[in-house]
């Protein structure tokens, strides 16, 4: 089936079977590897990428229901090649990673939150990676990571200006 | 874990959904997919075709009925724990909905696709049993409507007809009078199933006696199941009346065993937190002014 996935700003068509989940589209079709295959049945977050400005996982949607949409994907979170985004910046100085299995997920997920909520509890930072497992860190760096990014996403020169300061 | 090949569908009205479906008893309907697609995966399920309703605008929409909300079985849960209709008419249902999944599934997952699941641990599904909710189905190019007590019969199964498709779910408004509501659960790890779930909403006259209480617990057992607590009404829902009213409500519980949870271990945190759930709505019953 024709489908036309706009992925990181890019529009891509794509010819896939309607059981090709929107994961293995990402991976094999697009050729995006950052975006990590897990349990593939919706159970680790592994897989977690945004979709038209939520967080989703990409093992439980078909390519084609995403006909249309705009995907973000770990790739496509840095401003320029060779550079990290501000999440990503933090949950290395935080050490919120080990193995990075999950990081990905992580990242988008976060980046959903910080999307919505300028100043999050760590409760609702909980609450945002709830569907995401990680069994290097204890999560406590990760919290740790997002609550830093959060912090610095306020204090930014784009959140001064974007709030008339 | 890759799904068995299928048809997929998307169909531009519910008239070419409903014929999709009764043209083929091997079709399944995909709303959010959060558990349709797993069981896919796992290969639980092999439908011969998937009839995607997420993009029918006419399913799509929160709307004041006359006897209540009307939810549109392709509403997702993350656009109904935004909705201010359901916050304000439907408290119970805003109470539970942040119990659902997590974030990402929420961001898919509908409403009306957890009521046609009848997973007994589904806090949607308890909502709807708890507020007798209406719950809307076109087969046939008929109009039908089951309650939830008759809907859900078992684990997963549910008395959907045959190629039929859920359309609503209507939620009765809350009454008149101050009102509160609650829900509480408990699960091995947050967003996970439930062991057991319980909800309650709570309506106070002028000077804090309770006229009307709701209690229901899901998870323990085959279906979410609504309990009597209206020996509640008429006291001030002091600990004595709560605890006396989820004593006897409890007491023809019936609670499962399995790998997870004893069934004592069930009806012991049921009681807990029926109890709890009482306490909170009528706190949150007495914020509201008069």
């Amino acid at each position: 089936m024709k489908t036309e996935l706009t992925i990181n700003g890019r529009s891509r068509a794509i010819d896939v079977e309607p059981r090709m989940t929107l994961l293995d589209a990402l991976r094999d079709a697009a050729g995006l590897k950052g975006t990590h295959a897990g349990c593939e049945h919706g159970v680790c977050g592994a897989c977690t990428v945004i979709v038209d400005g939520d967080a989703v996982r990409s093992c439980l949607m078909f390519a084609v229901q995403c006909d249309g949409m705009e995907i973000t994907t770990i790739e496509g979170v840095a401003a320029d090649p060779g550079e990290l985004d501000v999440v990503q910046d933090s949950f290395c100085e935080t050490h919120g990673l080990q193995c990075g299995y999950c990081t990905p997920g992580m990242v988008l997920a976060a980046k959903a939150l910080l999307a919505v909520e300028k100043d999050p509890s760590d409760e609702q930072i909980r609450d945002a990676i709830s569907g995401n497992i990680c069994r290097c860190t204890g999560y406590g760096q990760i919290v740790e990571a997002i609550r830093l990014a959060a912090k610095r996403l306020r204090e930014s020169n784009t959140a001064a200006m974007e709030a008339g300061e | 874990m890759k799904a068995a090949p299928f048809d997929y569908l998307r169909p531009g009205s519910v008239g070419e959904a409903c014929e999709a479906l009764a043209a083929d008893m091997e079709a399944r309907v995909l709303a959010g997919g959060q558990t349709l697609v797993p069981m896919l995966a796992m290969r639980l399920s092999r439908p011969s075709r998937l009839v995607d309703i997420t993009r029918l605008e006419e399913l799509s929409r929160i709307d004041r009925v006359e006897d209540g909300v009307a939810i549109g079985a392709a509403v997702r849960q993350c656009i109904a724990l935004r909705s201010d209709i359901i916050a304000s008419d439907v408290p119970l249902l805003a109470a539970a909905l942040p119990h659902v999944g997590h974030p990402p599934t929420r961001a898919r997952g509908t409403v009306g696709g957890s009521i046609a699941h009848g997973d007994p641990s589904a806090e949607i599904a308890l909502a709807a049993t708890i507020l007798d909710a209406r719950i809307m189905f076109l087969a046939d190019g008929e109009e039908e409507e089951f309650s939830p007590e008759e809907f859900f019969i078992g684990p997963t199964v549910t008395m959907a007809p045959l190629g039929g498709l859920l359309t609503r779910v209507v939620f009765p408004s809350r009454p008149s009078g101050r009102v509160g509501a609650a829900f509480h659960e408990i699960a091995s790890r947050r967003s996970d199933y439930a062991f057991a779930s319980t909800g309650a909403q709570v309506v106070l006259d002028g000077d804090g006696t309770c006229t009307d209480a709701l209690l229901g617990v899901g998870s323990v057992g085959d279906t979410p199941v609504a309990l009597d607590v209206s020996a509640l009404a008429g006291t001030r829902l002091g600990e004595e009346d709560i605890r006396g009213a989820v004593e006897a409500a409890l007491e023809d519980l019936d609670c499962v065993d399995d790998l997870h949870a004893t069934a004592t271990y069930r009806r012991r945190a049921a009681a807990q937190l029926a109890a709890q759930s009482l306490r909170n709505a009528r706190d949150r019953a007495v914020e509201e002014t008069a």
